[in-house]
């Protein structure tokens, strides 16, 4: 494998060096984070000695835990409400042609490329209209609507991926071979794109559930997701306690974020 | 013989009479517009049950539509086209007796080959143990045994046209399409398959309709071939016809090489080529009409200057060797004459000695072996 491309040398030093240093960068600082979850001082960063205490108390502090499992519930919902509405305008982005469609495809990836905070502001403008005219609160509806807004993007793009790569005769295939439309779906299209799926909805939980900035704006009535609690948290000074919490979330992050690439992976040399 | 009997007969030839595939009068256009394109231009067509037919002709002629129309993948915008008597024409293809061998086979990956054959039996509502079980001998008659429980990946081209070939044919269709199946083969494997089809469609019966744009192998698979050109139906034989007496100037030059040369008919059966010379070739074209006379490169001989037998003195012209190539078999002259080229095919055992460029010869041909085309 050593071609004429390969790096020799004094620039293969170099490389490596660099590579060294930028993984230092972005890991360093999580290790720190990691290691200072487990001090035993009130201070953040000064090391007291070794204790699991913070992680207890994150356990048994019930606004935290709620703030959790109001995230979780988020997550869920806004995941699942966006794997089928990005999954949908994917197939119809990428097998059908239809009026304005390249003006649907450009205004579908908006939310990838307009800044959050944009977007926050649109998002709670839009909801106190709304509020206005059909009378409802601020709280869970608005939080998942809003992710779901912004997650059906980054599943469509994954999902696209998925579609374009597929040979569109298989279906035409399924079809000649007696399958009905949705039968074609079922058995052919659905499997060899699930990978796409699941890779795509796993993102958007990662984004959901690491949202602070829309959250933030568009919630109400003392609703509080895990990210947007700990962040009103530092503002009282920080404690390991948000360490630890800052772990479980980077670590439960790190696990989705692996589980979509893996499952993108996943029978990845099949698609023709 | 009775009179029942002579009506018991009349049944029978009306009942086998039905094509396979009928089409009348099938046009297809894409797009709209300035972007209006006709696939395929007012063809009819008629496909026999039990037939080995091809349909032939470069990339864009029409032939693939027409393929797709037939399987249901493609409507057509006007006409009408029916499947053993029964109208078809916008019926999808998951309600139509016929099945195709996909160009690039369209195997579905994720599938095993068994699960691959058993999937049209499956999807016709068969319980999954026949499903499989059919599919086996199917898999047994391509050759594939021990093979079942790979994926597609996993098997050589052949195979997979194997795999193909058995998915379609599991579901028993009255008619097998098959698109360009040995296009992505290599030339020995290609050949090899050829005769295997050939063999596998007359042991079945069934009508087998084969798209391809490579002349040889329609030729050597066909019972009959029907040539298309810019979406129109140029003509439709037995590779014999085809060769001997095509319909056109495209067809005379698509089927095999031959030799156009120009010419105008004149009266008496006579034509007059380019350089003023009559020559005896009979045709239905009227006095006037610009034509071309096609002489195959091995119908024609060729002597040294002025060794024209008596009998074809009328039929001879002379020229000068410009190239030669020794092809084993044959030699392959290019003879210049005075107006035109004329490419000569001598075998390369019993000819009238061997030419250099430079020679001065005369070529020669049998009245029979000329034939007239138009546009």
């Amino acid at each position: 494998m050593s071609g004429i491309t390969e790096p020799r040398g004094w620039t293969k030093g170099a490389l490596a060096a660099t590579s060294w240093l930028v993984y230092f960068f972005f890991y360093a600082p999580i290790l720190v984070l990691i290691i200072f979850s487990f001090s035993d001082s009130r201070n953040a960063s000064v090391w007291g000695g070794f204790t699991t205490s913070w992680y207890s108390d994150f356990a048994s502090d019930s606004e935290l835990t709620g703030a959790l499992w109001n995230s979780l519930r988020i997550a869920v919902v806004a995941t699942l409400v966006s794997v089928v509405l990005g999954t949908m305008s994917a197939i119809a982005l990428e097998r059908f042609r239809f009026r304005g469609q390249r003006v649907f495809d450009a205004l579908l990836y908006l939310p990838v490329i307009i800044p959050d905070v944009t977007m926050a502001v649109m998002l709670l403008l839009f909801f106190a209209q709304a509020a206005n005219w059909f009378g409802f609160s601020k709280g869970f509806g608005t939080i998942a609507l809003s992710h779901i807004a912004f997650c059906i993007s980054f599943v469509s793009i994954v999902v696209r991926a998925r579609l374009a790569g597929m040979d569109d005769k298989l279906e035409e295939a399924a079809m000649d071979l007696y399958a009905s439309r949705w039968q074609a779906f079922r058995h052919v299209t659905l499997p060899l794109i699930m990978p796409g799926i699941l890779g795509g909805g796993l993102l958007a939980m990662t984004l959901s559930l690491d949202d602070v900035v829309i959250t933030q704006f568009v919630t109400g009535g003392g609703w509080s997701t895990l990210p947007v609690y700990v962040f009103s948290l530092i503002r009282k000074g920080v404690t390991p306690l948000i360490n630890a919490v800052s772990v479980v979330m980077l670590v439960a992050s790190m696990v989705l974020v692996a589980l979509s690439l893996l499952a993108q992976r996943l029978r990845g040399d099949d698609a023709i | 013989m009775t009179e029942a009997g002579v009506a018991h007969v009349d049944v029978e030839e009306v009942a086998t009479t039905v094509d396979a595939v009928a089409i009348r009068g099938v046009t297809k256009r894409f797009g709209s517009g300035d972007g209006e394109v006709v696939a395929v231009d007012d063809i009819d067509l008629s496909i026999a049950d039990g037939e080995f037919f091809a349909m032939l002709g470069p990339s864009g002629c029409g032939k693939t539509t027409t393929l797709r129309m037939i399987a249901g993948l493609e409507f057509p915008t006007s006409g009408s086209l029916k499947i053993f008597g029964d109208e078809v024409g916008t019926l999808p293809p998951n309600k139509r007796p016929v099945n195709t061998v996909f160009q690039n086979y369209a195997l579905f990956p994720h599938m095993t080959v068994l699960d691959n054959v058993s999937f049209g039996l499956r999807m016709q509502g068969v319980d999954k143990a026949t499903a499989s079980g059919r599919a086996s001998e199917l898999i047994d008659l391509v050759q594939l045994s021990g093979m079942e429980k790979r994926k597609p990946s996993q098997l050589s081209g052949g195979q997979q046209q194997r795999v193909a070939l058995a998915r379609a044919l599991v579901n028993r269709p009255k008619v097998l399409l098959l698109d360009e199946p040995l296009g992505a083969l290599d030339l020995k494997l290609r050949q090899e398959m050829q005769l295997e089809l050939k063999s596998l469609q007359r042991d079945l019966g069934v009508s087998f309709v084969f798209v391809t744009h490579d002349q040889e192998e329609a030729l050597t698979m066909s019972d009959r071939i029907a040539v298309m050109h810019d979406g129109r139906l140029l003509q439709v034989g037995s590779a014999e016809e085809l060769y001997e007496r095509p319909a056109n100037r495209f067809v005379a030059d698509f089927i095999g090489q031959t030799n156009l040369i120009e010419a105008t008919v004149a009266d008496g059966d006579m034509i007059v080529l380019g350089n003023g010379s009559k020559v005896l070739a009979p045709s239905d074209y009227a006095a006037g009409t610009p034509v071309a006379m096609s002489l195959r490169p091995e119908a024609i001989s060729i002597g040294t200057r002025g060794s024209v037998p008596a009998e074809h003195q009328a039929d001879s012209l002379d020229g000068v060797v410009s190239t030669a190539v020794y092809l084993g078999h044959a030699l392959d002259y290019h003879v210049s004459v005075d107006w035109i080229d004329l490419e000569v095919r001598a075998p390369a055992v019993g000819s009238r000695g061997r030419f250099q460029p430079g020679d001065e010869v005369s070529v020669w041909w049998d009245r029979s072996s000329n034939w007239v085309v138009a546009d």
